[in-house]
């Protein structure tokens, strides 16, 4: 699958792995909360305006305190709060830190442009950087593709670790439901886990200079073996002085052709 | 009597006798003029933060950069975009306009309790906003986002003088706030007329007195976070810079404590509008009145805590962000209490659907829906796809865009028979609310799905998914502009061809001090002071 946004989207992007899927379960319900609650008070207020309008109603009720009205309406959004607050402190714990990860990554933003690390599997690492618009292949996302996306295998809880270098700036991928500042002096801990193979896009979501809206955030997640391949490639190629490029095998047509170029 | 003797005692004698041009407008001690000038200025203002919100939709109208040169003119012109709507549009309209206006009148007291005091918080405005308007065009222009986080506002990422001018420009509007504020708390305590007590207070000054001591306790926080950004950038400290030992999360810490109040200090004063209209227009007394004064007080004192929320991907630890979500959450209980206690007013009403009215109506279902979103960002876990993207920024031009500016369209119908003697052209008034409620909602609504999908603020360009939504964005505001131009148009109307008002237009309805007196008041509006019962 693609984690992108897609024409004319209202909702959510699909969610690509269960923390993402988490938090749209989260959303959705509290969305239909909010939702009555909006219709219910826009349905008090087009009574008061029909059923009391002058022309109807022109002795007004001089009604100003009605204790147990008022007790309901204090009561009533503390116990909704309550239905809101307990599954929302469960979500918090839960996308806090993973239970066990499976591998880690440190991830800096950079003006303008990411860098990924490997510390686990031979701590390389590679710069990230956006495809300017003459240089798009058909089929790449304008403003999304990258060339050197971070990679990841499939079902892996993976411990994001951000650090600063510059200013700050947010590490966001909607569709993977991670987001973290990456800020000069402090590391950062965050994690996600994608659960289906393809491709999952986010942008720089702090502001960080000229070029904030130009620095996006491509994950690579293919399966098991082609990310044990992509990395004895990927070191490699680190070893050469080139960024790793997309992992080789079953890749859309476009994609590919850009993986030898760096 | 000691008339001859000295000057306002003459005035004593001639109602209506103002001073001339110069003393009565360049050194005005009269909170009226202050509270005229007040209004002027964030007209003026609002016609710059208007302009710059066209030239953002222009560039947003679809995807690509067509008329921003760069990424850093973007973000200097979004920038100065929310400070200008913050602190030179909304709040010198509310706190200083409607604040200075009427807060002395309906207390029944002859003026400010610091007349001079007053004049100097409406002049610390003016160069305030000349440094901050000249800041977009010296250099790139400080372009670092209303939030000046650093270290993209220190000297290595923001050079050249733009940005020092920005915080000066935020230290002089912030002194102006904190004397305007020391000003009605002294005025609201000490000067209120035999017999209004506390708790007979109309609760637009219920209200401003919240309002006024959210001001004295936040923006000092404001001052000393911007005083170390100043020396950071121009004296070598390293306050904000952990090379130095700094620390860039204690910027955001400071600057929430002041910002987070402060979005309460932007909506206390509408709700206090919004109270007084519904009750004139519905000709019942306000429901729950207590309540509704002890809920804004509870609401500012619970804002005072809530801060971190806007910095659930800072790193603050999972217990933080629990707490945080936690108090966060509780402010809607309050707001509700509000909400509720205002339909309540309207039930059982003799309802006439006049302009203020209108404004009235549509402010409480749109906060209603700003508030809603609140309740969601407040989740810590949901934050996690919300945050900084456009779904907040729908959520707080809801609450702000279109409640506070819909508070004060809202006092301004109200008002502007009282405060100039002529009444607004009620047919124009209403294709004005129109005409500005079907522009907001097409603008900000459309930013709750671009929201989900993932678009983040402070982009002058997009992925070509979001196109779509981009443009009906674009045409909303197109819409938006054209009310604005036509509320100009109305202010024409009123004072070029407006009816006479009379000392009540509204009725028996309107119960507060300022319709006992003429329209407008008399230069020195009581000459005995009033008792109430």
């Amino acid at each position: 699958m693609t984690g992108a946004p897609v024409p004319w989207g209202i909702g959510q992007q699909t969610p690509g792995g269960v923390l993402a899927q988490a938090i749209l379960d989260f959303n959705n319900m509290v969305l239909w909360i909010i939702v009555g609650i909006t219709l219910f008070v826009a349905g008090l207020l087009g009574w008061c305006v029909w059923r009391f309008r002058a022309s109807v109603n022109p002795a007004a009720s001089q009604t100003s305190h009605n204790t147990l009205l008022e007790v309901a309406w204090t009561v009533v959004p503390v116990l909704i709060l309550i239905v809101i607050a307990i599954p929302s402190f469960r979500l918090i714990y839960y996308a806090d830190q993973p239970r066990e990860a499976d591998m880690t990554i440190n991830v800096q933003g950079r003006q303008w442009y990411w860098h990924y690390q490997y510390p686990d599997s031979g701590n390389f690492s590679f710069d990230s950087y956006p495809i300017a618009d003459a240089d798009l292949k058909p089929g790449q996302l304008r403003n999304l593709a990258v060339d050197n996306p971070l990679v990841v295998p499939v079902g892996a809880a993976v411990r994001v670790i951000t650090t600063g270098h510059d200013v700050i700036h947010s590490f966001f991928v909607p569709s993977l439901g991670v987001q973290k500042y990456s800020i000069p002096g402090r590391a950062l801990e965050a994690w996600f886990q994608a659960d289906r193979e393809g491709t999952f896009y986010g942008q720089c979501n702090q502001i960080c200079g000229t070029n904030h809206w130009f620095m996006p955030i491509a994950v690579r997640v293919v399966s098991r073996t082609e990310y044990d391949a992509w990395i004895v490639q990927a070191r490699t190629r680190f070893a050469q002085g080139q960024g790793p490029g997309w992992p080789a095998g079953d890749l859309p047509q476009a994609v590919a052709a850009i993986a030898p170029v760096n | 009597m000691a008339d001859a003797a000295h000057a306002p005692g003459k005035n004593d004698a001639h109602h209506d006798h103002a001073p001339s041009f110069v003393s009565r407008w360049l050194f005005s001690t009269n909170h009226k003029d202050i509270g005229t000038l007040y209004i002027i200025f964030s007209l003026f203002a609002a016609i710059f933060g208007v302009g710059l919100s066209l030239l953002m939709r222009l560039e947003l109208q679809q995807p690509g950069l067509q008329i921003f040169s760069s990424g850093q003119m973007w973000n200097a012109y979004v920038s100065a975009h929310g400070l200008i709507m913050v602190f030179f549009v909304i709040m010198p309209a509310l706190i200083g306009g409607f604040g200075n206006w009427f807060v002395p009148i309906m207390i029944g007291a002859p003026d400010m309790a610091f007349p001079r005091l007053n004049n100097i918080s409406f002049w610390l405005l003016v160069p305030a906003f000349l440094l901050l308007g000249g800041s977009l065009f010296v250099g790139g222009g400080a372009g670092a986002g209303w939030t000046i986080y650093p270290p993209l506002s220190d000297d290595t990422y923001q050079t050249g003088p733009a940005m020092d001018m920005a915080l000066f420009a935020l230290h002089l509007a912030g002194a102006s706030s904190i004397l305007g504020a020391a000003n009605f708390i002294t005025t609201i305590f000490n000067m209120r007329a035999p017999g209004m007590t506390l708790h007979k207070m109309p609760l637009f000054v219920w209200s401003m007195l919240v309002t006024a001591f959210l001001l004295l306790l936040a923006v000092p926080v404001l001052g000393g976070a911007i005083t170390m950004l100043i020396t950071d950038r121009n004296f070598g400290t390293a306050f904000f810079d952990p090379a130095g030992g700094g620390d860039p999360v204690l910027f955001q810490h400071l600057f929430w404590f002041f910002g987070h109040p402060e979005v309460y200090i932007m909506i206390l004063p509408g709700f206090g509008i919004i109270s007084h209209v519904l009750s004139t227009f519905s000709k019942k007394p306000i429901f729950g009145y207590l309540g509704m004064a002890y809920a804004m007080v509870a609401i500012g004192v619970v804002g005072f805590v809530v801060w971190a929320h806007h910095m659930f991907s800072s790193g603050i630890s999972v217990d933080t962000r629990a707490y945080f979500m936690a108090a966060t959450m509780i402010i809607a209980v309050p707001t509700g209490i509000k909400i509720f206690s205002w339909v309540a007013t309207m039930w059982g009403g003799s309802i006439e659907l006049k302009t203020p009215m209108l404004f009235a109506i549509g402010f409480i279902f749109l906060f209603t829906l700003g508030g809603v979103t609140g309740v969601v960002l407040a989740n810590a876990g949901v934050s996690a796809v919300y945050h900084n993207t456009y779904y907040v920024v729908a959520h707080f031009h809801y609450v702000l865009s279109l409640g506070a500016v819909f508070t004060i369209y809202a006092g301004f119908y109200y008002w502007i028979g009282k405060m100039s003697g002529r009444q607004y052209p009620e047919f124009w008034g209403k294709v004005h609310f129109w005409l500005t409620f079907v522009g907001v909602n097409l603008t900000f609504f459309p930013m709750h799905f671009l929201g989900n999908q993932g678009m983040p603020r402070r982009y002058p360009d997009y992925p070509d998914a979001m196109a779509g939504w981009n443009m009906v964005v674009s045409v909303g505001s197109y819409i938006s502009v054209a009310s604005f131009v036509l509320f100009f148009y109305v202010v024409y109307l009123t004072f070029r061809k407006g009816e006479v008002a009379v000392a009540n237009p509204w009725g028996a309805g309107a119960t507060t001090l300022e319709w006992q007196v003429t329209s407008p008041p008399p230069f020195h509006t009581f000459e005995e002071l009033p008792r109430i019962r």
